[in-house]
């Protein structure tokens, strides 16, 4: 780009190339009372792009529930926080990585982790641990395997030099993410609830500084190709991609951390999509400012960079704040012990307008509350989802073997052990990373440093769920991480929200989108779970075909004593196994019918949200009363997924009875029934568990007892645990291995 | 005992290894910034886990050249008992404090898990209060991983059983398989001709607490205590 370019003339051309509409180019017009220049329009351009304005979604994301007693500070900030106790706040939230990832695997993610790790640290907290949630297209799609390597690569390579625990997440394969995969990432950090740091700024010519890297040209337009869909050409997409450097973010954070435990600064925001626009823009609206800031001032990484370039740069590892006037040198005193860029960019001031400056010129100067305030919102027309017939199971021919059921469901793309991904984590450094609480159970288990409490961190999602019927899947998708955390015992307090859904222009698309969050409302208001941050990213389509509706949810809870929290492992021969809550036999959108029959039909299971909550208070109060030995949520692939899991997870076997009674065995053992966990006990806990279910009106059944070195499930499944394993292990080394065959 | 804990830029296991420090010694350790060319008396310098000034050239390479490894080499060298973990392992080799090289693992991947170890000199200063051949449990989470060294240095460090710890199986074999990551005899950790250094890419600082999934890593910072308040 040369300066002659950016003088020119705004065309219709350069207004649908920065993916706005002519209306909302004429109320561009009639925010400025001109025409704007192309260092205006850039700006215009991101700040009013879906990914930045949530243009499509705030109608709908308005109606989430953001409230509770132990809610700090809701949406709207960098990140949620949330009481703790002791003076504590965990700070937390997800965000999606989904394009970047996919044109440019490694750096996609790797920089996905960065920028969800910045918002979190800007608040004040130290990062401690971060989650993930994964979808990619179908095992046998030729570009699956390329992808995963590169995102695990990605993830691990930042997350491991920053130093901060990956401890859990989830991976899931499916064909309608072949052309757009899901990279959502989660940062959970802990502060002092006298310490957390705002993004408002506020008092006039109080300086606004810059520090970390500098800036370069890469991922200029990056919130804007988040924002719209892809096609064909999205290699030539690349130069998009930014690319990050994990030690500089390491240095960052200590940086940040040491400058925020003294008085001087006033506010701070990190610059994610959108770089120094968004950061700029949105720090200026909320503390009803304006900013004039010095380009030249900007440090650059590459010559001869323009306005526009700046503005709109995605260069990594950078952040915004406004120092107290006169702790300009103390504050530049700890950036350059760290080895990090500081300056001294701009003042606020009181015009109310975004000024820039450049080479002795003003280069853009516009209303910052025509670009928030005025930034387009749409009430785009959706459709309900039609809903889906239940499926007639007794059309299906019922499997001959059993064993081979469990093999498969256990051993496959979808159920298989995620060992191959978490082991390429550090997730034991910071050494707080509990043993039970490792990846592979329910829910991570972090210890709070220094004291007996715990976060119990899960990210959920059933994709399968909401296709079939986004408002159930909503709740299900909430329901899920409530239950993950329950079953270690911890409370969950409040969740973070990613939602990946296609292109809202289309009303289907978006009637999936309203319905999702009606679900996912419903199911945060009757488990007393609140939304306290979360990310939106539209326009997940390839060629017109649109993803599986996926709003990833991301729970956080707590354990008052860590040393009460149970893990899923089956522990010792002669424990009763007891299922809580009622099993239906509900197979419609379940695991089974994918995986075994190839079907991808009926209505998910029904979340009856009263039973989850009521028994996930029974369960954790089981196990704050000691009575629990092991537990584990029943979710995919049902009672016999679940038992198998725990057997293998022990390295013990286990005798169940078939208690299918008037089901099927098909629906009693696969069936994905909701509110349901399976308990590990001494026998006479198990006794006390359910005779106090029992006053409850809980339903728990004893249906066997752990044991052996087999599973067995009445006469129709006796499998070695070693072979379960054995299939279970294998099959992410294996798949994975033929990728190095091929090159 | 006194510990001094080296902080680069990019470690990131400085406050794992204080922690066991402070808890096992009962003495806080010093932080020492790599900027400093020096530091107080101690009896134990440790380097810890982490990306010393970002590892981009090499694990290591750019450590030695920092003020404060000027002065550890110097200390090692008169014989003050200096442990590197992980990052400080590779660290110790690139400033030649110990011989030979860590290289990418052989699987080419970030490998974090616990790994099974075999004591092989319990007599040392860092390992006394294991039993010889005794098969530990410690995780590692490195990249960079893989031991190598000329044949020469190999047999020297052989002969004199300067390989404290090797990764083994269950039964205590170092075979093949158990061989995380290609280092050449399952070398896993290895001492200095003194005996005063020892570098080792497991992370024992991570195992010095039952919630943390055992205590074998406790029995190192107990030897260390139990030689160095003697001597």
């Amino acid at each position: 780009m040369t300066k002659q370019e950016i003088a020119q003339e705004i065309t219709s051309e350069m207004v649908a190339e920065h993916g706005l509409t002519e209306d909302e180019f004429a109320n561009i017009v009639k925010a400025l009372g001109r025409d704007p220049n192309f260092t205006e329009l850039g700006i215009y351009s991101v700040m009013w792009s879906e990914h930045c304005s949530y243009k499509s979604s705030k109608v709908h994301l308005k109606k989430l529930p953001t409230e509770a007693p132990w809610v700090i500070c809701g949406p709207g900030e960098n990140a949620g926080v949330i009481d703790i106790g002791d003076g504590q706040a965990a700070i937390f939230k997800m965000e999606s990585h989904n394009h970047p990832s996919f044109i440019e695997p490694y750096q996609g993610a790797a920089t996905g982790v960065g920028g969800i790790l910045r918002d979190v640290f800007t608040m004040g907290a130290r990062p401690v641990a971060n989650l993930n949630a994964l979808r990619f297209g179908a095992a046998n799609h030729e570009k699956t395997r390329h992808l995963v390597s590169g995102v695990v690569a990605g993830i691990g390579g930042y997350g491991n030099c920053v130093g901060v625990p990956t401890v859990g997440g989830e991976t899931g394969f499916d064909a309608s993410y072949n052309g757009n995969i899901l990279v959502n990432a989660m940062t959970v950090g802990i502060a002092d609830q006298n310490k957390i740091f705002y993004s408002a700024a506020a008092g006039m010519g109080k300086p606004v500084v810059y520090v970390g890297s500098k800036t370069g040209r890469d991922g200029i337009h990056g919130a804007t190709m988040a924002s719209t869909e892809f096609s064909e050409d999205n290699e030539e997409k690349r130069p998009t991609v930014q690319v990050g450097d994990p030690f500089t973010e390491k240095l960052l954070i200590e940086a940040c951390l040491e400058l925020m435990s003294s008085d001087a600064i006033v506010a701070i925001q990190d610059m994610g999509a959108a770089g120094l626009t968004s950061s700029s823009v949105e720090m200026a609206s909320k503390g009803g400012v304006g900013f004039a800031l010095n380009l030249d001032h900007v440090p650059q990484r590459e010559e001869n960079m323009l306005p526009y370039e700046m503005m709109l740069s995605e260069s990594q590892e950078r952040m915004l704040m406004i120092l107290e006037p006169g702790k300009e040198d103390f504050a530049k005193a700890i950036f350059e012990k760290w080895g990090l860029d500081f300056a001294i960019i701009g003042e606020i001031t009181d015009s109310g307008n975004l000024t820039l400056s450049f080479q002795g010129d003003v280069v853009a100067d516009i209303p910052i509350n025509s670009l928030v305030d005025d930034a387009p919102e749409y009430e785009r027309p959706w459709i309900k989802p039609l809903s889906r017939k239940p499926v007639d199971m007794d059309e299906l021919e019922k499997p001959e073997d059993y064993n081979k059921v469990l093999l498969d469901l256990v051993g496959g793309p979808n159920l298989s052990s995620r060992a191959w991904i978490w082991e390429q984590y550090d997730h034991m450094v910071m050494a707080d990373t509990l043993k039970g609480g490792r990846p592979g159970g329910d829910a991570a288990l972090v210890r709070i440093h220094g004291t007996k409490k715990a976060l119990a961190m899960s990210t959920d999602c059933t994709p399968r769920y909401v296709e079939a019927d986004p408002f159930e899947g909503g709740k299900q998708a909430v329901a899920e991480t409530y239950r993950n955390i329950s079953a270690t015992g911890a409370k969950p307090l409040a969740i973070t929200d990613c939602l990946n859904f296609g292109n809202p222009e289309k009303p289907e698309v978006m009637g999936q989108f309203a319905k999702a969050c009606e679900g996912i409302g419903e199911a945060c208001r009757v488990l007393e779970y609140p939304v306290v941050s979360g990310n939106v990213s539209l326009y997940n389509e390839t060629n017109g075909e649109a993803i599986k509706p996926t709003p990833a949810i991301g729970g956080v809870g707590l354990i008052e004593n860590y040393e009460d929290a149970v893990s899923i492992d089956f522990k010792t021969d002669g424990h009763a196994i007891l299922v809580v809550g009622e099993t239906e036999g509900h197979l419609g959108a379940s695991i089974y019918l994918k995986e075994i029959f190839g079907l991808e039909e009926g209505e998910p299971p029904f979340v009856s949200l009263g039973q989850e909550k009521k028994h996930g208070e029974f369960v954790r109060s089981m196990i704050e009363q000691g009575h629990v030995r092991a537990c584990h949520d029943i979710s995919d692939g049902g009672i016999a997924v679940a038992l198998a899991e725990m057997c293998m997870a022990g390295d013990i076997g286990a005798n169940v009875a078939d208690e299918s009674d008037s089901l099927s065995f098909q629906a009693w053992a696969y069936g994905e029934d909701q509110a349901r966990y399976i308990i590990a006990a001494e026998e006479h806990c198990a006794a006390k568990i359910m005779s106090d279910a029992a006053i409850m009106g809980i339903p728990a059944f004893c249906i066997g007892t752990v044991g052996g070195k087999k599973l067995e499930i009445g006469n129709r499944i006796s499998i070695d645990v070693a072979d379960l394993k054995s299939a279970h292990q294998s099959w992410m080394p294996n798949y994975m291995a033929e990728e190095n065959k091929k090159s | 005992m006194k510990s001094a804990v080296i902080v680069f830029p990019g470690s990131n296991c400085d406050r794992d290894i204080q922690v066991a420090l402070r808890d096992i010694t009962g003495v806080e350790p010093t932080m020492v910034w790599h900027g400093d060319s020096d530091f107080e008396k101690v009896d134990l310098i440790a380097l810890p886990g982490g990306f010393s000034y970002g590892d981009y050239l090499r694990s290591g390479a750019m450590a030695p050249t920092s003020p404060v490894m000027k002065e550890v080499v110097k200390r090692a060298k008169d014989g003050v008992a200096t442990l590197g973990i992980c990052n400080g392992f590779q660290v110790l080799t690139e400033a030649g404090l110990l011989p030979g090289a860590l290289m990418r693992n052989a699987g080419l991947k970030f490998i974090c898990k616990d790994v099974k170890l075999r004591v092989d000199n319990s007599t040392s200063i860092f390992t006394n209060q294991y039993e010889q051949g005794e098969v530990i449990n410690i995780p590692v989470a490195h990249h960079d991983g893989n031991y190598f060294c000329d044949e020469d240095t190999l047999e020297t460090l052989e002969c004199n059983s300067r390989i404290a710890f090797r990764y083994c199986d269950e039964t205590g074999d170092a075979s093949h398989e158990a061989n995380i990551n290609g280092s050449l005899n399952n070398i896993a950790g290895i001492l200095n001709s003194k005996g005063n250094v020892l570098g080792l890419m497991p992370h024992p600082e991570r195992l010095i607490d039952p919630v943390q999934g055992g205590t074998d890593g406790r029995k190192m910072f107990e030897s260390i205590l139990g030689a160095l308040t003697n001597a």
